[in-house]
Protein backbone atom coordinates (compact mmCIF):
# COMPACT_ATOMS: atom_id res chain seq x y z
CA UNK A 1 0.00 0.00 0.00
CA UNK A 2 2.87 2.43 1.27
CA UNK A 3 4.54 1.47 -2.20
CA UNK A 4 1.44 2.23 -4.04
CA UNK A 5 1.28 5.50 -2.36
CA UNK A 6 4.73 6.52 -2.95
CA UNK A 7 4.44 5.80 -6.82
CA UNK A 8 1.27 7.90 -7.01
CA UNK A 9 3.34 10.73 -5.11
CA UNK A 10 6.14 10.23 -7.70
CA UNK A 11 3.62 10.16 -10.53
CA UNK A 12 1.69 13.21 -9.35
CA UNK A 13 5.33 15.21 -8.84
CA UNK A 14 6.51 14.08 -12.45
CA UNK A 15 3.32 16.13 -13.58
CA UNK A 16 4.02 19.14 -11.52
CA UNK A 17 4.69 22.33 -13.70
CA UNK A 18 8.79 23.56 -12.21
CA UNK A 19 8.79 27.36 -12.52
CA UNK A 20 12.26 29.20 -13.29
CA UNK A 21 12.49 32.82 -12.79
CA UNK A 22 15.38 34.46 -14.85
CA UNK A 23 17.45 37.25 -14.65
CA UNK A 24 17.00 39.21 -17.68
CA UNK A 25 19.22 42.16 -18.52
CA UNK A 26 18.20 42.31 -22.43
CA UNK A 27 21.45 40.89 -23.26
CA UNK A 28 22.05 37.91 -25.20
CA UNK A 29 23.51 35.57 -22.60
CA UNK A 30 20.26 35.85 -20.54
CA UNK A 31 18.12 35.37 -23.46
CA UNK A 32 19.83 32.25 -24.26
CA UNK A 33 19.49 30.87 -20.89
CA UNK A 34 15.62 31.78 -21.02
CA UNK A 35 15.30 29.69 -23.83
CA UNK A 36 17.56 26.55 -23.08
CA UNK A 37 15.30 25.76 -19.67
CA UNK A 38 12.20 26.45 -22.12
CA UNK A 39 13.29 23.91 -24.34
CA UNK A 40 12.82 21.71 -21.44
CA UNK A 41 9.24 22.35 -20.71
CA UNK A 42 9.74 24.75 -17.44
CA UNK A 43 7.92 27.73 -17.47
CA UNK A 44 9.57 30.84 -16.93
CA UNK A 45 9.19 34.19 -16.12
CA UNK A 46 11.84 37.12 -16.09
CA UNK A 47 13.06 39.35 -13.43
CA UNK A 48 14.92 43.27 -14.61
CA UNK A 49 16.30 44.92 -11.45
CA UNK A 50 16.72 49.03 -12.05
CA UNK A 51 19.70 50.28 -10.03
CA UNK A 52 19.55 53.79 -11.31
CA UNK A 53 22.65 53.45 -12.98
CA UNK A 54 21.29 51.42 -16.40
CA UNK A 55 23.06 53.28 -18.97
CA UNK A 56 20.30 52.24 -21.84
CA UNK A 57 17.42 55.01 -22.28
CA UNK A 58 18.18 57.82 -19.81
CA UNK A 59 20.80 59.38 -22.45
CA UNK A 60 18.59 58.52 -25.32
CA UNK A 61 16.08 60.18 -23.57
CA UNK A 62 17.30 63.27 -22.39
CA UNK A 63 19.51 64.24 -25.55
CA UNK A 64 17.57 65.79 -28.34
CA UNK A 65 20.21 64.21 -31.24
CA UNK A 66 19.43 60.64 -29.91
CA UNK A 67 15.55 60.99 -29.17
CA UNK A 68 15.14 59.89 -33.32
CA UNK A 69 16.65 56.73 -31.81
CA UNK A 70 14.91 53.07 -31.58
CA UNK A 71 14.15 53.67 -27.96
CA UNK A 72 12.95 49.89 -27.11
CA UNK A 73 13.94 48.83 -23.50
CA UNK A 74 15.96 45.48 -24.78
CA UNK A 75 14.69 43.53 -21.59
CA UNK A 76 10.94 44.15 -22.42
CA UNK A 77 11.73 43.25 -25.90
CA UNK A 78 13.78 39.89 -24.68
CA UNK A 79 10.79 38.64 -22.85
CA UNK A 80 8.46 39.60 -25.87
CA UNK A 81 11.01 37.57 -28.05
CA UNK A 82 10.62 34.64 -25.74
CA UNK A 83 6.92 34.88 -24.10
CA UNK A 84 7.61 35.48 -20.71
CA UNK A 85 6.07 38.10 -18.46
CA UNK A 86 8.92 39.97 -17.26
CA UNK A 87 8.83 41.97 -13.84
CA UNK A 88 10.87 45.02 -13.44
CA UNK A 89 11.55 45.45 -9.70
CA UNK A 90 12.90 49.46 -8.73
CA UNK A 91 15.98 48.36 -6.35
CA UNK A 92 17.35 52.11 -6.59
CA UNK A 93 17.66 52.45 -2.72
CA UNK A 94 18.08 49.51 -1.70
CA UNK A 95 20.94 49.26 -4.11
CA UNK A 96 22.82 51.93 -2.35
CA UNK A 97 24.77 49.62 0.19
CA UNK A 98 25.67 47.51 -2.84
CA UNK A 99 27.26 49.89 -3.71
CA UNK A 100 29.00 52.38 -1.05
CA UNK A 101 29.61 49.13 0.95
CA UNK A 102 30.51 46.17 -0.96
CA UNK A 103 32.17 43.34 0.56
CA UNK A 104 33.82 42.09 -2.24
CA UNK A 105 35.28 45.56 -3.83
CA UNK A 106 35.11 47.18 -6.74
CA UNK A 107 36.05 46.49 -10.33
CA UNK A 108 38.11 48.67 -12.23
CA UNK A 109 35.96 51.35 -11.38
CA UNK A 110 33.09 51.70 -9.32
CA UNK A 111 31.18 49.15 -10.10
CA UNK A 112 30.67 46.43 -7.18
CA UNK A 113 30.29 43.79 -9.76
CA UNK A 114 30.03 40.46 -7.64
CA UNK A 115 27.80 42.43 -4.73
CA UNK A 116 25.87 43.75 -7.05
CA UNK A 117 25.16 39.70 -8.77
CA UNK A 118 24.73 38.04 -5.01
CA UNK A 119 22.46 41.28 -4.14
CA UNK A 120 20.20 40.49 -7.46
CA UNK A 121 20.10 36.49 -7.04
CA UNK A 122 19.05 37.06 -3.56
CA UNK A 123 16.43 39.74 -4.54
CA UNK A 124 15.46 36.96 -7.33
CA UNK A 125 15.09 34.00 -4.20
CA UNK A 126 12.78 36.47 -2.49
CA UNK A 127 10.43 37.04 -5.31
CA UNK A 128 10.93 33.15 -6.50
CA UNK A 129 9.84 32.64 -3.02
CA UNK A 130 6.91 35.07 -2.69
CA UNK A 131 5.78 33.79 -6.54
CA UNK A 132 6.05 30.01 -5.47
CA UNK A 133 9.01 29.53 -8.02
CA UNK A 134 11.33 26.47 -7.88
CA UNK A 135 14.86 27.90 -9.32
CA UNK A 136 16.36 31.12 -10.98
CA UNK A 137 18.28 30.96 -13.53
CA UNK A 138 21.44 33.40 -15.06
CA UNK A 139 22.79 33.99 -18.47
CA UNK A 140 25.91 33.87 -16.12
CA UNK A 141 28.92 32.13 -17.68
CA UNK A 142 32.65 30.88 -15.88
CA UNK A 143 35.61 33.10 -17.18
CA UNK A 144 33.52 35.43 -19.08
CA UNK A 145 33.68 38.55 -16.68
CA UNK A 146 36.61 39.50 -14.25
CA UNK A 147 34.89 39.74 -11.11
CA UNK A 148 31.54 38.00 -11.10
CA UNK A 149 32.04 35.46 -13.44
CA UNK A 150 34.57 33.53 -12.58
CA UNK A 151 35.03 29.64 -11.69
CA UNK A 152 35.68 30.49 -7.79
CA UNK A 153 33.48 33.64 -7.73
CA UNK A 154 30.50 32.11 -8.93
CA UNK A 155 30.14 29.56 -5.92
CA UNK A 156 29.87 32.87 -3.87
CA UNK A 157 26.77 34.05 -5.49
CA UNK A 158 25.20 31.05 -5.04
CA UNK A 159 26.11 30.95 -1.22
CA UNK A 160 26.05 34.65 -0.43
CA UNK A 161 22.50 34.67 -1.91
CA UNK A 162 21.33 32.14 -0.79
CA UNK A 163 20.03 30.88 -3.44
CA UNK A 164 22.50 27.98 -3.04
CA UNK A 165 21.73 25.21 -5.37
CA UNK A 166 18.48 26.61 -6.83
CA UNK A 167 20.52 28.74 -9.12
CA UNK A 168 21.43 27.38 -12.31
CA UNK A 169 23.58 29.05 -14.93
CA UNK A 170 22.36 26.60 -18.41
CA UNK A 171 24.98 28.08 -20.59
CA UNK A 172 27.71 26.92 -18.04
CA UNK A 173 26.68 24.16 -15.48
CA UNK A 174 28.13 21.26 -16.95
CA UNK A 175 31.38 23.27 -16.01
CA UNK A 176 29.59 23.70 -12.16
CA UNK A 177 28.05 21.18 -9.97
CA UNK A 178 24.93 19.56 -10.54
CA UNK A 179 22.23 21.96 -9.22
CA UNK A 180 18.90 21.09 -7.48
CA UNK A 181 16.67 21.53 -10.72
CA UNK A 182 19.14 18.76 -12.50
CA UNK A 183 19.33 16.47 -9.71
CA UNK A 184 15.80 16.33 -9.14
CA UNK A 185 15.52 15.66 -13.11
CA UNK A 186 13.19 18.84 -13.38
CA UNK A 187 15.56 19.43 -16.45
CA UNK A 188 18.11 17.60 -17.94
CA UNK A 189 21.84 18.05 -17.03
CA UNK A 190 22.50 16.58 -20.59
CA UNK A 191 20.69 18.95 -22.39
CA UNK A 192 22.48 22.34 -20.72
CA UNK A 193 26.09 24.10 -22.10
CA UNK A 194 29.07 24.09 -21.11
CA UNK A 195 30.47 27.71 -22.24
CA UNK A 196 33.50 29.23 -20.85
CA UNK A 197 35.84 32.37 -21.33
CA UNK A 198 35.18 35.67 -23.08
CA UNK A 199 34.17 34.16 -26.65
CA UNK A 200 31.01 35.39 -27.78
CA UNK A 201 31.34 31.97 -30.72
CA UNK A 202 29.25 29.59 -28.51
CA UNK A 203 26.74 32.12 -27.58
CA UNK A 204 26.19 33.40 -31.41
CA UNK A 205 26.27 29.92 -32.68
CA UNK A 206 22.93 29.06 -30.16
CA UNK A 207 21.24 31.87 -30.89
CA UNK A 208 21.69 31.28 -34.48
CA UNK A 209 20.05 27.15 -33.54
CA UNK A 210 17.42 29.58 -31.65
CA UNK A 211 16.74 31.72 -34.60
CA UNK A 212 17.64 34.87 -32.84
CA UNK A 213 19.05 37.24 -35.24
CA UNK A 214 18.16 40.24 -33.53
CA UNK A 215 19.76 40.84 -30.44
CA UNK A 216 21.11 43.56 -27.94
CA UNK A 217 24.83 44.47 -27.87
CA UNK A 218 26.16 41.40 -25.78
CA UNK A 219 28.45 41.01 -22.53
CA UNK A 220 28.46 44.32 -20.49
CA UNK A 221 28.48 47.77 -20.69
CA UNK A 222 24.91 48.26 -19.72
CA UNK A 223 25.85 49.88 -16.27
CA UNK A 224 27.24 53.04 -15.94
CA UNK A 225 29.18 51.91 -12.61
CA UNK A 226 31.95 50.47 -15.13
CA UNK A 227 32.40 53.79 -16.81
CA UNK A 228 35.69 55.59 -15.95
CA UNK A 229 34.31 59.17 -16.53
CA UNK A 230 30.87 58.14 -14.49
CA UNK A 231 32.81 56.62 -11.67
CA UNK A 232 35.68 59.71 -11.61
CA UNK A 233 32.31 62.14 -11.26
CA UNK A 234 30.44 59.78 -8.45
CA UNK A 235 33.64 59.98 -6.00
CA UNK A 236 34.15 63.84 -7.07
CA UNK A 237 30.82 64.09 -6.17
CA UNK A 238 31.40 62.37 -2.44
CA UNK A 239 34.56 63.66 -1.76
CA UNK A 240 33.02 67.22 -2.43
CA UNK A 241 30.40 66.46 -0.13
CA UNK A 242 32.25 64.89 2.46
CA UNK A 243 30.14 61.63 2.51
CA UNK A 244 29.44 58.99 0.36
CA UNK A 245 25.99 59.03 -0.10
CA UNK A 246 24.04 59.77 -3.31
CA UNK A 247 20.31 60.36 -4.10
CA UNK A 248 18.42 60.01 -7.20
CA UNK A 249 18.75 63.13 -8.71
CA UNK A 250 22.43 62.97 -8.04
CA UNK A 251 22.85 60.01 -9.83
CA UNK A 252 20.72 60.97 -12.79
CA UNK A 253 22.65 64.79 -13.06
CA UNK A 254 26.06 62.48 -13.25
CA UNK A 255 24.65 61.36 -16.75
CA UNK A 256 24.24 64.63 -17.96
CA UNK A 257 26.03 67.80 -18.76
CA UNK A 258 29.74 68.84 -18.86
CA UNK A 259 30.89 69.19 -15.06
CA UNK A 260 32.88 71.48 -14.44
CA UNK A 261 34.48 72.12 -10.61
CA UNK A 262 36.59 75.23 -10.42
CA UNK A 263 36.37 75.20 -6.92
CA UNK A 264 35.36 72.32 -4.43
CA UNK A 265 32.84 73.57 -3.14
CA UNK A 266 31.13 73.96 -5.79
CA UNK A 267 30.76 72.60 -9.25
CA UNK A 268 28.88 73.23 -13.21
CA UNK A 269 26.50 71.46 -14.56
CA UNK A 270 26.31 72.76 -18.18
CA UNK A 271 23.87 71.84 -20.86
CA UNK A 272 25.31 70.54 -23.78
CA UNK A 273 22.62 70.94 -26.29
CA UNK A 274 18.76 71.06 -26.20
CA UNK A 275 17.79 68.07 -25.08
CA UNK A 276 20.16 68.28 -21.99
CA UNK A 277 18.77 71.91 -21.28
CA UNK A 278 15.76 70.65 -21.24
CA UNK A 279 16.32 67.92 -18.65
CA UNK A 280 18.25 70.27 -16.26
CA UNK A 281 15.23 72.91 -16.04
CA UNK A 282 13.39 70.33 -14.23
CA UNK A 283 16.04 71.35 -11.50
CA UNK A 284 15.91 74.77 -11.19
CA UNK A 285 13.81 74.99 -8.41
CA UNK A 286 16.24 73.05 -6.31
CA UNK A 287 19.86 74.42 -7.44
CA UNK A 288 21.03 78.11 -8.02
CA UNK A 289 21.15 78.23 -11.84
CA UNK A 290 22.49 80.39 -14.49
CA UNK A 291 21.88 81.00 -18.23
CA UNK A 292 22.85 83.82 -21.18
CA UNK A 293 20.56 86.09 -21.74
CA UNK A 294 22.08 88.57 -24.60
CA UNK A 295 22.82 85.24 -26.70
CA UNK A 296 21.92 82.05 -26.94
CA UNK A 297 23.45 79.51 -24.47
CA UNK A 298 23.41 76.65 -22.19
CA UNK A 299 21.33 76.24 -18.88
CA UNK A 300 24.21 75.75 -15.70
CA UNK A 301 23.05 74.62 -12.87
CA UNK A 302 25.12 74.94 -9.77
CA UNK A 303 25.54 72.30 -6.91
CA UNK A 304 27.53 73.65 -3.81
CA UNK A 305 27.98 77.15 -2.48
CA UNK A 306 28.85 80.33 -3.88
CA UNK A 307 30.17 83.37 -3.10
CA UNK A 308 29.66 86.35 -4.99
CA UNK A 309 33.25 86.12 -6.74
CA UNK A 310 32.14 82.61 -7.71
CA UNK A 311 29.09 83.67 -9.01
CA UNK A 312 31.26 85.73 -11.42
CA UNK A 313 32.70 83.07 -12.13
CA UNK A 314 30.62 80.64 -12.83
CA UNK A 315 29.04 83.14 -14.83
CA UNK A 316 31.95 83.45 -17.46
CA UNK A 317 31.83 79.41 -17.81
CA UNK A 318 28.32 80.03 -18.56
CA UNK A 319 29.91 82.70 -21.49
CA UNK A 320 32.38 80.90 -22.58
CA UNK A 321 30.06 78.03 -23.28
CA UNK A 322 27.35 80.72 -24.69
CA UNK A 323 27.05 81.53 -28.67
CA UNK A 324 28.82 84.76 -27.14
CA UNK A 325 32.39 83.23 -26.25
CA UNK A 326 34.13 85.17 -28.73
CA UNK A 327 32.53 88.39 -27.46
CA UNK A 328 33.61 91.54 -25.23
CA UNK A 329 30.64 90.96 -22.72
CA UNK A 330 27.89 88.44 -22.47
CA UNK A 331 24.94 89.14 -19.58
CA UNK A 332 24.15 86.41 -17.87
CA UNK A 333 21.06 85.59 -15.91
CA UNK A 334 21.52 84.06 -12.72
CA UNK A 335 18.82 82.95 -10.05
CA UNK A 336 19.34 82.12 -6.40
CA UNK A 337 17.72 79.63 -4.85
CA UNK A 338 15.08 81.90 -3.06
CA UNK A 339 13.78 82.35 -6.75
CA UNK A 340 15.48 85.86 -7.23
CA UNK A 341 17.04 86.86 -10.53
CA UNK A 342 19.67 88.78 -11.29
CA UNK A 343 21.31 89.60 -14.14
CA UNK A 344 25.71 89.53 -14.38
CA UNK A 345 27.30 91.38 -17.47
CA UNK A 346 30.93 89.12 -17.80
CA UNK A 347 33.40 88.67 -20.05
CA UNK A 348 33.12 85.23 -21.13
CA UNK A 349 36.39 82.71 -19.86
CA UNK A 350 39.10 82.36 -22.52
CA UNK A 351 40.26 78.80 -23.04
CA UNK A 352 43.44 79.61 -21.27
CA UNK A 353 41.46 80.95 -18.34
CA UNK A 354 39.48 77.42 -17.99
CA UNK A 355 41.94 75.22 -16.38
CA UNK A 356 41.50 71.37 -17.83
CA UNK A 357 41.99 69.55 -14.13
CA UNK A 358 38.26 71.44 -13.54
CA UNK A 359 37.03 69.13 -15.77
CA UNK A 360 35.25 66.02 -14.15
CA UNK B 1 -14.80 49.61 -14.47
CA UNK B 2 -13.21 52.36 -12.97
CA UNK B 3 -10.61 55.09 -14.67
CA UNK B 4 -7.77 55.76 -12.92
CA UNK B 5 -4.99 58.35 -13.47
CA UNK B 6 -0.90 58.36 -12.98
CA UNK B 7 1.34 61.10 -13.53
CA UNK B 8 4.70 59.47 -14.49
CA UNK B 9 5.75 62.84 -15.71
CA UNK B 10 9.55 63.61 -15.43
CA UNK B 11 10.45 60.07 -14.81
CA UNK B 12 13.35 58.33 -17.17
CA UNK B 13 12.22 54.72 -18.29
CA UNK B 14 11.77 52.17 -16.70
CA UNK B 15 10.48 54.13 -14.13
CA UNK B 16 7.00 54.84 -16.07
CA UNK B 17 6.97 51.22 -16.92
CA UNK B 18 8.08 50.43 -12.95
CA UNK B 19 5.00 52.74 -11.82
CA UNK B 20 2.42 51.40 -14.10
CA UNK B 21 3.19 47.82 -13.50
CA UNK B 22 2.83 48.82 -9.39
CA UNK B 23 -0.23 50.43 -10.31
CA UNK B 24 -1.86 47.73 -12.50
CA UNK B 25 -1.32 45.40 -9.49
CA UNK B 26 -3.63 46.93 -7.28
CA UNK B 27 -6.57 47.30 -10.31
CA UNK B 28 -9.15 45.29 -11.33
CA UNK B 29 -9.50 43.61 -14.59
CA UNK B 30 -11.33 46.10 -16.83
CA UNK B 31 -10.42 48.94 -15.10
CA UNK B 32 -8.31 51.57 -17.10
CA UNK B 33 -5.29 53.42 -16.36
CA UNK B 34 -4.16 56.74 -18.23
CA UNK B 35 -0.38 57.21 -17.81
CA UNK B 36 0.91 60.42 -18.66
CA UNK B 37 4.59 60.86 -18.87
CA UNK B 38 7.31 63.12 -20.47
CA UNK B 39 9.23 60.36 -21.41
CA UNK B 40 8.75 59.42 -25.45
CA UNK B 41 10.40 55.89 -24.44
CA UNK B 42 7.42 55.25 -22.75
CA UNK B 43 5.74 55.21 -25.55
CA UNK B 44 7.26 52.09 -26.48
CA UNK B 45 7.87 50.26 -23.19
CA UNK B 46 4.47 50.84 -21.51
CA UNK B 47 2.89 48.85 -25.17
CA UNK B 48 5.63 46.05 -24.86
CA UNK B 49 5.25 45.80 -21.01
CA UNK B 50 1.32 45.73 -21.92
CA UNK B 51 1.90 42.70 -24.20
CA UNK B 52 3.85 40.45 -22.50
CA UNK B 53 1.80 40.73 -18.94
CA UNK B 54 -1.08 40.04 -20.91
CA UNK B 55 -2.63 43.74 -20.63
CA UNK B 56 -4.17 46.13 -23.24
CA UNK B 57 -3.57 49.59 -24.86
CA UNK B 58 -6.41 50.88 -26.12
CA UNK B 59 -4.72 54.64 -27.11
CA UNK B 60 -1.83 56.62 -27.34
CA UNK B 61 -1.30 60.35 -28.46
CA UNK B 62 1.39 63.32 -28.02
CA UNK B 63 0.00 66.11 -26.16
CA UNK B 64 2.91 68.79 -26.30
CA UNK B 65 5.59 67.55 -24.74
CA UNK B 66 3.74 64.87 -22.77
CA UNK B 67 2.53 61.47 -23.64
CA UNK B 68 -0.65 59.78 -22.56
CA UNK B 69 -1.27 56.24 -22.45
CA UNK B 70 -4.37 54.03 -21.86
CA UNK B 71 -3.84 50.95 -20.50
CA UNK B 72 -6.50 48.08 -19.60
CA UNK B 73 -5.78 46.09 -17.29
CA UNK B 74 -6.10 42.31 -18.00
CA UNK B 75 -7.09 39.24 -16.15
CA UNK B 76 -3.91 38.24 -15.70
CA UNK B 77 -3.57 35.66 -17.10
Amino acid sequence: MARLISRYFEGFMSQVQRKAVALVSGGLDSMLAVRVIQEQGIHVEGINFYTGFCVEGHTHAIRKKDQGKDKRNNALWVAEQLGIKLHIIDIVEEYKDVLLNPKHGYGANMNPCLDCKIFMVHKALEWADQHGFDFIITGEVVGQRPMSQRKDTMPVVARESGAQDRLLRPLCAKNLPPTLPEREGWVDRDKLYDFSGRTRKPQMALAAQFGFSDYASPAGGCCFLTDEAYSRKLVDLWQARGKREYEMDDIMLLKVGRHIRPAPHYKLIVGREEGENNFLEGYRKIYIHLRPISHTGPLVLLDGEASEEDLVLAARITARYSKGHTAEQVTVQVTTLDGVSRELVVAPLSPDELKPEWHL
Amino acid sequence: MARHQLDARRLLCPMPVIRTQNRVAELQAGDVLEVTCTDPGALNDIPAWCRINGHKVLGSRREGNEVIIEVEVGDGA
